[in-house]
This record gives structure tokens, C-alpha cells and sequence, in this order.
């Protein structure tokens, strides 16, 4: 410790400022140290501190949030992932991230390293993937930045999900003009595994050695955490393309066999993946997290690249590396696994007991520091921020949409909705996706996706994510609470019970108060409707400064819905079944249009109340539709939302056998496409209307008598009269012609 | 019988020709490695199965075709076994030249994953004994490069020799080109080598072997198989 340390470059309050931390922070770096860091030292503490990793101006909020309870096996954030026990011994793990600055940039790259990100995640705890989901958000559909975007961030997700070989099998994709300079890319990623064969991202077992597994070291990705992903986009960023990582889906494979093998033979202590800060953050949590320290001689570490610096080494980010503790004396056995897998596995360090890094390169100390200073939960900052409530709410709460709502519908007007890339299949994006790899997809195209489980014969998952941003813009704290349970909504549509969420907080810049308001209110929103329905956060991320010049994205906090079916030959689907079917909506008959796509279209603005959600009314709800599914009463189940009920019908005959129906939903556009909360429609078979009814009695809910099944019509009475085959062909050619157009 | 699995390094629908073997046809099945150089005496059928050996980032299965066992499942061919591949298997048999063409990029350069409709062209085939002469089996596609390609003599000889065991078609078994969904020629999905022992597809049949994923058009080419050897 008293030795001198060594660094390239004599580090001043400057260089801490260019590294992206503030003078307040630099002048603790220096109390923690006692002297002047070195360079390699100021980069480990610029990125670990960085919003990216340290969560310094969103822990205060998260730990509001449910974090623990119910079904979970670990509390959030103390792994990699969240873990739900799901009985019969077997956990799942899941996880969602998001990627959005990098695959602005370069979105091929930026989305196929969010794929591999989140995957090692999973599977650095032992599970081994069985599902992918991913959120996307991007401008308007006619521009050619948008198309360029779209087809580069499907692609990326594509080469890495295919090739690894996990199934995509959900998400959803939205289109406004908010998100035009800065999409969103949030990926998702569920596993399972055995709970005896669980590993831990802890460095336990003090003077066991410290391995690096996978790919070599480049100069990929510095400082990809610290500048690139904690700062908003301007006329710099397009010069940032290098902070960018490469991925390589076959080294992930490799990686993921070789992984689950050294945890299924036991010779793992303890192993977390690298992603943001690479070796930094992997080496200074793992020793925080077991309250131990490690020697690490970077000249071990296998380069791509000659003449990297201890800084660049520390801060690079390649893909597809992780760091492992092996028990003493296990050595062989974990060298053996990894030729067998052709994956490097080089020693690296050990596992100390006096709770410091110790860095060294070239025969010299170029870092000496408390492991816990860096991390979250240690010595990593937490700030307090300020927050105003924004003065556009003012406006558009005060918008009247009434006269919309009574205004008598338009034909052309629901041909345009169907039409519309909010609404309109996504086929040309999901066809480009594997989603059936692994033989366990039962459904990945209605409102949920299920995947079965081969370790638990006849039972299942469900999965969705949710997030209706233009909601959580016009109310924050209602909108996060719409964005739960229209999340968990989904996963009872299939017949599964809400269990746990992940969440992905895609927001502006935090030193902007009314974007922190937005954060604040989304959280207690989140937070409320997660503790009623009982699903509690497992973790997730926090991605700030998602705004470019002109404005901030909506606020965007994305869920990610574990459901569990316990008989999967109950799990119901979306479409229409059976010609003479009664067809019934449950819920309410309230028809607002604020926030709708409706209103969009009419006047190109989003503005009006967020729909009322009352949560309440949506547990009766589940709870009266589960037990019907439970009770095989309904055909078939599917949720409103945008586009109302009108939209919801069409979807139903869509996804049919050419199956249409004659109902009757009154003609305002309140009535047809009203996009309130807490309503699914249901068919079924004459014989099940009775039990139907005193279900809905029994919980305490309202249901609508609209209609019938018929075979090939769809007609809604007083208003529009058409076929199956042509509600297909609108609703799936519209975004392939409107990609096409130049 | 047995079948015999191969994993390569980026194989990832390995696991679902076991499970297809084994757990849905109910057959012995043994997992087979890359490095390994001799085959089981007892294997009746080598499976090699769907993924992306090596990355594919060469040409798809140019790597593959040189790994240590290739060299016994050509042996293995030529004595007459069972040899059936699917997928990135197929494109690793063209590479091997155990059948003759390649696999191009999809002419929409895109990878796609969704149901076709294949009409059985041969049903005299160890792979395709039990089905019906113009069946239409519905089974998932997955790929980025199933467009099949071969010289103008090629594809008279496979035409001529009955070689073409599947070929894209719509649900009625039409073979349109709006049912190609790759742009392969003659819509050829699958194909067989003269001897008819050796099966290419693209298509993937261990998808839809398990009437829980909603179809099991997929079994009947698991059960042809094991027809044919049971009854051999």
C-alpha cells in the first residue's frame, strides 16, 4: 500500500471532469484513497460510478419499490438476475435490459450485444436460456432513419438470438415521433434452472484463484457505460461508434455450455459475466459482494490488441468474457470442461482477504482500492434529485377529449387504425426472429407467450412486456400502474397467474427536474400496482439520458411479466374457435380516447387523462377470468388495448381459421375505440354462458353481451360490414408496404 | 433402432432431435461429438441436426463438414446407413457432398422462421414411407440460406430420379411461388441422394413432432424412419 503506484498520466480534477465525474465526486475518490488515484484508477472509479452502473440517481427510488417476498428466491439486485421459485425444484431467472444508446449508433451491433448482454446475465447464474423477449421503441415509420434503425436493431436481434439458439418469442414494437433521434432497444431474457445448481456472482474463498473464460480483451466498448450510455445524444455521439462492443453469438454458445458445466461439476466458487465496465465492475462486485479483495495481474489477461494500457484493459468491454472463481484444487476439472468447449479459460488472479483491488500491469501497482467504494450499496454515490411536476401535464389534462369520445365513428377511421404500425401485425419483424428453437413454444403470437417447461412435464410459463409510454406521459404514476397490470392482464389472457415482473426504466436526463418527476411518479405507480397484484420487482435496469437536442423520449418504464401455468392444457389462445360462439366483454364499458392512437390520428397529438386504471377492478378481473379458464369455460381470450374494442375484434378474427363475428358496440368512437383499461373479450360456446355468468357475478364483474362467432363476416352493427380475408390483408401488409415505400 | 445425434460446436436444435427421437417416437437415441471419429456400431440413423456450427460464418457448414466425424458419417453413408439433415445438417451434407447442390442466401436476404407447407413428392423413402403419395405436411421453416441451388443437369437428374422427396407448396399442395419461401428452385425443400439413403431438408420436422406445439406434421418422418429399419 505504500508503495508508489504507478500512472501513465499525472490525474488532475480535469481528467476526473473528462471521465464524466463531477468535482464533488473527484474530491471523494480522494478522501476514499488518501492521495491522488492513478489513471487506471480514476477510469475503474469514472465508469463503476457512472450512472450505467452505480444507479446513483435512481437507487434511492428503486428500493421503494417490492423487491422482495412471494415466490423469489433471491431479492433484486443482489444477483444478476431475479430468481422465482416455481416448484418441483426449479427456478426461473429473468431479466430485462436495455441496449438503446449503442443501438442508436450502430444498430446491428447495439442490439445483438443487448441480446448477448442479457443472456450472459442468465446464464452466469446457472439457467440455461429458454426464451427471449425484446421491447422496441422508434420514431415514425416514414422516415428512412426509422427504417434504417428498425431493420438494423431486427437483424442484430436476429443474428444473435438465432445463432445462440434461444427462442424469441414476444414483445412488442411502438412507433412515435419521441423516440425519432433515440429508440429504444430493451431485450429480455428467461431461464431455468435446477435451485440446488444456482451459482453466486461473489468471490468467495479467500487465496482461490480468478479465471477468465471466453473471448480475449479489445479495445471494443471503453467507456461505453460512462460516456456513451450516461449522456444524451448531440452532434459528438455519431463519433462514439467505437464505444460500440462487437457480438459473437457462436463464442456466446460455446461460452453458455461451458458455463453450465462448470456449475453442474461444482468447481465454481463463484462467476459473473462481463458486460458494462468489463473486468472493472466484475472484479469490484464479486469482491464487494464476499467482502473480500483480489490480486489481478492484467499481463495475464489473453489481448487482441498489443500495447493496451492497464486503463484500457480495466475499461474495455468485449463481449463474451466472464470471470470465474474456482474452488482450490478444481483447476483441472474446469480446464478440461473448457477445451472440451474450446473456450479460453485463463488464470488471472486470486481471491485476497484484505477487501482491495490490486491491479497490476508490467511488473507494476497501477490500482489499490476498496472493492466496496466502487459498488452500489458501498461507497458508489447516491444522489437526491430535484423534481417539479412537468408544466405540459397542466395542458394536456385539461384537453377534453369527451367530444371525440361522442363524435360518431368513421369507417375509413378503423381502416386506418388497423393499418397503422402501432396497431398492424408485425409480422415482417417476428418472422425474422427463430421462435421456436428448443421445441417449447406453445405460443408466441397472442397476448402472452407460452413456453413449456420439459423439466416439469405439463407445466408452462407465460410471458409479455408492456409499456404504453404515451400513458406514462400524460400520467406518470397512472401510466406505470396501466403498464403492471396491462402486462399481468396479458399473461392471464393465456391462463397464467401473474407471479414477478422485471423492469427496464427507459427515461431522459435525471438532472432535469421534470424528467425526474416523471421517474419518481412511474416508480410509485409500478411500485403500488406491483404490491397489490403481488408480483414483486426482481430487478431489471435504469436507463437514463435518453433524450438528443430537441426533447426527452416518454417516459418509457417497460415491464417484463413472469406468469406460471399449471396445466398447460388450459392455456387458451386469442382467436375466434368456433363458428356460433357467444362473445362476451368483461370489464367495463367506460370510452375514453385520451392518450388513444385514435385521437393521434385525429389531431397528430398525444394528449388528453391517461385511461382510469383502478386496480381493484383489474384484480377482480383476473381473478374471474383465471378461474374460467381454470373451469374451461372460454374458447377464446383477448385484451383490449389500442385501437379499443373494434381493433381487439378484428385481432380476434385475424388470428382465426377465417372466423369473423357479428356484434353490436354502439357507434360512437368512444364506444369502438376507446382504449380504457380492465377489459378482455372472451368467447364461447353456448353451453358455457351460464357458468360464464355466475363467475362474473361471483368476483364482481361487469360483462357485455356483443355478439356472436360467424363464419368468414365481420360485422359491426350500424357501422361496418367486411370479411376475415380482408381484415388479413390490410392488418398484415401494412408495414411491409409501408417499409418499401421510398 | 437407434439414433445417433451429432452436436457440433453452435448446434443449437441438437437437444430437439433428441427429444423427438427419443421422448415424442419413443426410440433409443445416443448424443453424438464432433470430435468423436468412430460411430456406434448399433446407430441405424445419424441425425445431423439444425443450428449454426462453428457460427456459420464462413459459408453455412463449410467448417462442419471437416470436423473429425464427418469423416466417419460419410463412411457411414457409403456403407448404406441412415443419414438425415436438417437444416444447417442439410447444408453441412451439400458441403460434404453427400448431396449434390448448396444452399443460397434467401432471396429476400432476410432469415425466416415460419409454417410452410411441404407436398410429400416420394414416398417411397426410408424418411417417408408412411406418408401418403401428394400429402401436405405443415412443418416450420428457420433459416437465413434455404435457397437451393444446382446446375440446370442436377436438377434434371433429381427430377428425373424421383430425388425430390419435398417440395414448398400451399396448404391445397399447389407449388406456387408465392408458397417458395426462399427462392429455391423447383421449390425444392427437401432432396434424397440416388442411393436413398441420405435425406436433405430444410425444413424442421423435430419442431412439429409434439401435438402440444400445436402440430406434429413433423413425427411421421421419425416414424418412417424407424418403420423402415424395424421392418428391415
Amino acid at each position: 500500500m505504500n508503495k508508489k503506484l504507478y500512472s501513465e498520466i499525472e490525474v488532475s480534477l480535469e481528467t476526473a471532469l473528462e471521465l464524466g465525474l463531477t468535482e464533488n465526486e473527484y474530491n471523494k475518490i480522494l478522501e476514499i484513497l488518501g492521495r491522488t488515484p492513478t489513471y487506471t484508477e480514476i477510469g475503474i472509479f469514472s465508469v463503476m460510478w457512472s450512472e450505467h452502473c452505480s444507479y446513483k440517481n435512481s437507487i434511492k427510488q428503486l428500493k421503494t419499490l417490492p423487491r422482495s417476498g412471494g415466490r423469489l428466491l433471491v431479492s433484486a439486485g443482489e444477483e444478476n438476475a431475479g430468481l422465482v421459485d416455481i416448484g418441483g425444484g426449479y427456478a426461473i431467472a429473468f431479466k430485462i435490459e436495455s441496449h438503446n444508446h449503442p443501438s442508436a449508433i450502430e444498430p446491428f451491433q447495439g442490439a445483438a450485444t443487448g441480446v448477448g448482454g442479457i443472456l450472459r446475465d442468465i446464464f452466469t447464474m446457472g439457467a440455461r436460456p429458454i426464451a427471449a423477449l425484446n421491447s422496441l421503441r422508434f420514431g415514425e415509420l416514414d422516415n428512412n432513419r426509422t427504417k434504417y434503425l428498425l431493420s438494423g436493431v431486427v437483424s442484430g436481434i436476429s443474428h444473435y438470438g438465432n445463432s445462440f439458439g434461444v427462442p424469441t418469442v414476444g414483445g412488442e414494437i411502438y412507433f412515435d415521433a419521441c423516440y425519432q433521434d433515440n429508440p429504444l432497444v430493451n431485450a429480455m431474457a428467461v431461464g431455468i434452472v435446477d435451485v440446488r445448481k444456482t451459482a453466486s456472482a461473489a468471490a468467495r474463498g479467500v487465496g482461490n484463484p480468478v479465471f477468465i473464460l471466453g473471448s480475449s480483451t479489445g479495445r471494443d466498448g471503453i467507456h461505453g457505460a460512462s460516456l456513451l450510455a450516461s449522456r444524451e445524444f448531440d452532434e459528438k455521439t455519431e463519433g462514439m461508434r467505437p464505444t460500440v462492443q462487437v457480438g459473437d453469438p457462436f463464442a456466446e454458445k460455446l461460452l453458455l455450455e461451458a458455463t453450465l458445466e462448470l456449475i453442474e461439476a461444482n468447481v465454481i466458487a463463484g462467476i459473473q459475466d462481463m458486460g458494462a465496465a468489463g473486468i472493472s465492475c466484475s472484479t469490484s462486485e464479486m469482491s464487494a459482494k464476499a467482502n473480500t479483495g483480489m490480486d489481478i495481474d492484467l499481463d495475464k489477461v489473453p489481448l487482441r490488441e498489443d500495447n493496451m494500457s492497464a486503463y484500457e484493459i480495466m475499461l474495455s468491454e468485449s463481449q463474451e468474457r466472464m470471470l470465474a472463481v474456482i474452488h482450490k484444487g478444481k483447476e483441472e476439472i474446469a480446464r478440461k470442461i473448457c477445451e472440451k468447449w474450446d473456450v479460453p479459460f485463463t488464470h488471472i488472479g486470486f481471491v485476497t482477504d484484505n477487501g482491495f483491488l490490486n491491479i497490476q500491469r508490467h511488473g507494476k501497482q497501477v490500482a489499490w482500492i476498496p472493492a466496496e467504494s466502487l459498488v452500489l450499496g458501498g461507497g458508489a454515490p447516491q444522489y437526491d434529485r430535484e423534481w417539479k411536476r412537468p408544466e405540459y401535464l397542466g395542458e394536456t389534462e385539461s384537453f377534453d377529449s369527451s367530444k371525440f369520445e361522442q363524435e360518431k365513428a368513421d369507417t375509413n377511421d378503423f381502416w386506418k387504425l388497423l393499418a397503422s404500425p402501432n396497431i398492424a401485425s408485425k409480422r415482417w419483424v417476428f418472422e425474422q426472429y427463430d421462435s421456436q428453437v428448443r421445441t417449447n413454444t406453445v405460443s408466441s403470437k397472442g397476448d402472452a407467450a407460452v413456453v413449456r417447461l420439459k423439466e416439469l412435464p405439463g407445466k408452462a410459463i407465460a410471458l409479455a412486456t408492456d409499456c404504453n409510454s404515451r400513458y406514462t406521459y400524460l400520467n406518470p404514476y397512472s401510466g406505470a400502474m396501466s403498464a403492471v397490470c396491462e402486462a399481468a392482464r396479458n399473461v392471464v389472457c393465456v391462463g397464467a397467474k401473474p407471479v414477478a415482473i422485471t423492469n427496464c426504466l427507459n427515461f431522459g436526463n435525471p438532472y432535469d427536474p421534470e424528467v425526474y418527476y416523471q421517474f419518481k411518479e412511474a416508480i410509485r405507480g409500478m411500485g403500488d400496482a406491483c404490491r397489490r397484484l403481488d408480483t414483486p420487482v426482481t430487478g431489471g435496469n435504469v436507463s437514463f439520458h435518453n433524450e438528443s437536442q430537441n426533447h426527452a423520449i416518454f417516459p418509457t418504464p417497460t415491464i417484463g411479466m413472469l406468469g406460471i401455468i399449471d396445466d398447460i392444457s388450459k392455456v387458451v389462445s386469442m382467436d375466434f374457435k368456433q363458428e356460433g360462439d357467444f362473445i362476451f366483454l368483461i370489464g367495463n364499458k367506460r370510452c375514453e380516447l385520451g392518450g388513444s392512437e385514435y385521437l393521434k390520428m385525429k389531431i397528430g397529438e398525444i394528449t388528453g387523462k391517461a385511461p382510469i386504471i383502478d386496480i381493484e377492478e383489474e384484480i377482480a378481473l383476473h381473478n374471474a377470468v383465471l378461474e374460467m379458464i381454470d373451469n374451461r369455460l372460454l374458447s377464446s381470450v383477448h385484451d383490449t388495448s389500442e385501437g379499443g374494442l373494434a381493433v381487439c375484434l378484428a385481432e380476434k378474427a385475424i388470428a382465426s381459421v377465417r372466423l369473423g363475428c357479428r356484434v353490436n358496440l354502439g357507434c360512437s368512437a368512444g364506444e369502438l375505440f376507446g382504449e380504457s383499461q380492465s377489459r378482455i373479450v372472451v368467447s364461447m360456446s353456448p353451453d358455457k354462458v351460464n357458468d360464464f355468468i355466475n363467475t362474473c357475478d361471483k368476483f364482481g364483474v361487469n360483462y357485455y353481451q356483443l355478439g356472436k362467432v360467424c363464419h368468414n363476416d365481420f360485422i359491426i352493427e350500424n357501422f361496418l360490414e367486411t370479411s376475415y380475408s380482408e381484415l388479413k390483408q390490410v392488418f398484415e401488409q401494412s408495414i411491409e408496404e409501408l417499409l418499401s415505400r421510398k | 433402432m437407434k439414433f445417433g445425434v451429432i452436436t457440433f460446436p453452435g448446434s443449437n436444435c441438437d437437444h430437439d432431435a433428441i427429444f423427438a427421437t427419443q421422448t415424442c417416437l419413443g426410440e433409443e437415441v445416443v448424443n453424438l461429438w464432433h470430435k468423436d471419429t468412430q460411430i456406434p456400431n448399433d446407430i441405424d440413423c445419424i441425425v445431423i441436426p439444425g443450428g449454426f456450427s462453428y457460427g456459420d460464418y464462413l459459408r453455412c457448414g463449410a467448417i462442419a463438414r471437416f470436423s473429425p466425424i464427418m469423416k466417419s458419417v460419410v463412411g457411414f453413408a457409403n456403407r448404406g446407413g441412415l443419414v438425415i439433415g436438417i437444416c444447417n445438417g442439410f447444408q453441412i451434407l451439400t458441403e460434404a457432398q453427400l448431396l449434390p447442390g448448396v444452399l443460397l442466401r434467401n432471396t429476400n436476404m432476410r432469415f425466416v422462421c415460419k409454417d410452410v407447407w411441404l407436398r410429400v413428392e416420394n414416398t417411397t423413402t426410408p424418411f417417408s414411407n408412411l406418408i401418403e403419395k401428394n400429402a401436405v405436411l405443415r412443418i416450420p421453416i428457420a433459416h437465413g440460406e434455404g435457397n437451393y441451388f444446382a446446375d440446370a443437369d442436377t436438377i434434371k437428374r433429381l427430377e428425373d430420379n424421383n430425388q425430390i422427396v419435398f417440395r414448398y407448396s400451399n396448404e391445397q399442395g399447389e407449388i406456387t411461388d408465392m408458397a417458395n419461401p426462399n427462392g429455391s428452385i423447383n421449390n425444392i425443400a427437401g432432396i434424397i441422394n440416388e442411393k436413398g439413403n441420405v435425406l436433405g431438408m430444410m425444413p424442421h420436422p423435430e419442431r412439429y413432432s409434439d401435438e402440444i406445439l400445436g402440430c406434429d406434421d413433423g413425427l411421421i418422418i421419425f416414424k418412417s424412419i424407424a418403420n423402415y429399419i424395424h421392418s428391415k
